[in-house]
């Protein structure tokens, strides 16, 4: 059966680090409109990025021998919180700050770790996640990418599809078949760290519904990777991924993905004096789920920090976050078009509709809803 | 300490608080040999200092037990009366005989008109610690009163004094605080929502293991994974919620914690209570399987002391009255 998760604080040592994350931010992000805000983890700028490197965020759980902080789960996640909130365009380095590294620290040769930790934590190296493909979505094991071994290194051919940022990225860590046929599944399948500027790599932008491109399809045509390629094990990829997904699927970024409309709105109705009792009921409603659901992620920070991998708690808080961020425009809306004069508020509706288009997203990345609910009814005993 | 004694709390409702005293109870039968049970355990002053000869537990340590009752749809104010003693210790008031049940406020009246309430649990309590223009008052539910139950095999009762208050003789003035009435009451719903909805997951899932339709048994079906999925989803969020609300080092409960324990913890009754009786088909809605004692509990329970909105609508009040932003209030005010 699952596991229950204890209520787990995060200690009070790490408020004077919220403030000053929060000071941060207030500078920085000066003058930045909502709808800007509003895109978070899906807001790409290398500057940024470089300035918290520059003030030792990038690679928080990082050892330090490796360029990283050796700050803990809780540092990490005060950061986290603090930069969805606020909107804060992370996503240039926010998958290698926080999978690849921790992926690359666990699996990686020392080499490998010596190479590419100093420079994730530096904003040096951006990675994608080259998971999906045409034809293999939710049917993750299916996928075709191979991956053949000579003596000059790996032959990679194939392609992958929906990699978020893969135009930005400096590497892709791909789940690719090393031997094997796409029969069987589970097995042959193995992890690369792929350099995109080799040649025979091909990346084309895919434009999104909200005008965006932020993500790519990516071919690969006999690209020579070299044999230090391979991260982890031969082999052992399913387990590998299996492993990143905990750390994938328990973050606040699966909570707060709607946070900067709600933080607009509750401006948006202080100012204008709005506490109605749909207000007052939507606003409630929405801060006591995710306070909740915040606290269930933290729970799982401190079992991610004590080693553990709970990648079925995980997937609840997955499915249950996406579930509320979804729930934030439609509450929100409906409260503002309640009031049919509130939508002269340009910025305030122009975040809205970013957030209703891109929400369908949220409970696709990482792992479909249907998806995911398997993996619950698995650890309830019922597969 | 506490896991002690929430473990022979445990044991002791699990030979008290079976399905036939249930049924026998919620048929109008007296709950007087249950409660005598309840009463001599000592457990109804967890919460009252050592110095009063209490076991001197806070409310975060009182959690389990509190979840306890509902797990175990106790037919008495178990909760309630461990969480008014601790109060009325605290305002040095000796605690009454007898089961006490919580009700944040009375509905106005005129004044020396005969006092009425919906009071949960009132059909098995001999008080009721509430209060009435903002004092609080311990009101005999014994002499003199009427009850109309407010639903079939309810233990919630609309209650009809035969007098106003200046003529009830019984009623004692207590100073204990309104808003501390109301949290408790809260509180404790939570929790027994949190305990119930555990107890209908586990009989659900044994139920989806066992029963076999086109040759296998039913949890083997995607759209019935889906269902418990979101079922067992809504359980760990009472938990969490309900774990929430109690987070207080005394027996008083922080009023807006309380408040997201109620709001999401209702939320969930009605939908945990929806889904275990889609899994378990018809032989769920019948009066001789068990799982309607636990499911109509926890419809019962998300109406006692306010359903999510009330609740919601408290919490997002206090949000909009300060200055700070939503994140901030949900790690200074919302967090244990």
């Amino acid at each position: 059966m699952i596991d229950t998760l204890a209520l787990t604080h995060i200690p009070p040592a790490y408020d004077a680090f919220r403030d000053e994350v929060r000071s941060f931010l207030q500078e920085t992000l000066k003058g930045m409109s909502p709808e800007r805000r509003a895109r978070s983890w899906m807001g790409f700028d290398p500057e940024f990025s470089r300035k918290l490197a520059q003030r030792g965020w990038l690679g928080l759980t990082l050892p330090t021998e490796y360029g990283g902080a050796g700050k803990g789960a809780y540092a990490r996640f005060v950061l986290s919180e603090e930069l969805l909130a606020a909107g804060a365009p992370v996503s240039a380095h926010w998958i290698a700050d926080r999978q690849s590294g921790p992926l690359i620290l666990k699996y990686g040769t020392d080499v490998q770790k010596a190479f590419y930790l100093p420079r994730i934590s530096q904003a040096q190296a951006f990675f994608c996640i080259g998971m999906s493909e045409p034809n293999s979505g939710s049917d993750l094991a299916s996928i075709r990418t191979r991956a053949t071994r000579t003596d000059k290194g790996w032959i990679l051919n194939g392609s992958k599809i929906w990699t978020t940022n893969a135009q930005h990225s400096q590497y892709m860590i791909a789940l690719v078949r090393t031997s094997g046929e796409p029969a069987d599944r589970y097995k042959g399948l193995s992890q690369l760290i792929v350099d995109l500027s080799l040649p025979g790599v091909t990346i084309r932008p895919i434009n999104d519904m909200s005008g965006d491109a932020h993500f790519s399809e990516v071919f690969f045509e006999d690209v020579v990777c070299p044999p230090d390629a391979l991260i982890g094990t031969e082999g052992d990829g399913w387990a590998q991924v299996n492993a990143e997904l905990a750390f994938e699927r328990s973050g606040p970024e699966r909570l707060y993905s709607s946070v900067v409309l709600l933080e607009t709105w509750l401006k948006y109705c202080r100012q204008r004096g709005l506490a109605g009792a749909h207000t007052t009921a939507a606003l409630g409603k929405i801060v006591s789920w995710l306070a909740v659901l915040r606290l269930m992620s933290i729970a799982l920070a401190g079992k991610l920090d004590r080693g553990e991998s709970p990648a079925i708690e995980a997937t609840i808080v997955k499915d249950i976050g996406t579930e509320i961020e979804q729930a934030i425009p439609r509450l929100i809306g409906d409260v503002l078009s309640a009031e049919p004069s509130a939508q002269t508020d340009v910025p305030l509706m122009r975040t809205l509709s970013y957030l209703e288009q891109l929400a369908p997203s949220f409970s696709l990345r990482g792992g479909t809803r249907e998806i995911l609910r398997g993996i619950i009814a698995r650890g309830l005993g019922l597969r | 300490m506490d896991d002690l004694l929430s473990d022979s709390l445990t044991r002791l409702l699990e030979q008290i608080s079976t399905p036939s005293v249930i049924r026998q109870i919620e048929a109008g039968g007296s709950a007087k040999d249950l409660w005598d049970s309840i009463e001599t355990s000592g457990f109804l002053d967890a919460l009252v200092p050592e110095a009063q000869d209490g076991a001197g537990l806070g409310l975060t340590e009182a959690f389990p037990m509190l979840m306890a009752a509902g797990r175990f749809a106790v037919p008495a104010p178990l909760a309630q009366t461990m969480l008014a003693r601790a109060s009325l210790a605290q305002a040095g008031v000796p605690a009454p005989a007898g089961a006490i049940a919580l009700l944040g406020q009375m509905p106005t009246t005129e004044p020396g008109a005969p006092l009425h309430a919906v009071v949960p649990f009132g059909r098995v309590a001999e008080w009721l610690l509430t209060t009435i223009d903002d004092q609080a008052y311990l009101l005999p539910l014994t002499q003199g009163t009427q009850f109309e139950s407010v639903g079939h095999g309810c233990l919630s009762v609309a209650v009809r004094w035969s007098t106003g208050l200046s003529e009830m003789t019984e009623a004692r003035a207590v100073p204990v605080a309104q808003e501390d009435i109301e949290s408790l009451a809260a509180v404790s719903y939570a929790a027994q929502i949190a305990g119930a909805a555990d107890r209908v997951l586990e009989m659900t899932l044994d139920y989806v293991n066992q029963r076999t339709q086109f040759g296998k048994p039913i949890g083997k079906f995607q759209a019935v994974q889906n269902q418990i999925s979101i079922m067992a989803e809504r359980v760990w969020v009472s938990r969490m919620a309900a774990q929430l609300a109690c987070q207080s080092e005394d027996w008083r409960a922080r009023p807006l914690l309380a408040a997201v324990g109620k709001a999401r913890t209702s939320e969930a009754a009605a939908i945990v209570a929806d889904i275990s009786h889609a899994m378990h088909g018809a032989i769920g809605i019948t009066e001789e399987y068990d799982l309607q004692i636990y499911t109509r509990k926890l419809r019962e329970w998300r109406h006692a002391a306010g359903a999510e909105t009330y609740w919601e609508s408290r919490i997002g009040e206090a949000l909009l009255w300060q200055d700070g932003t939503a994140l901030s209030f949900m790690c200074e005010t919302l967090s244990a």
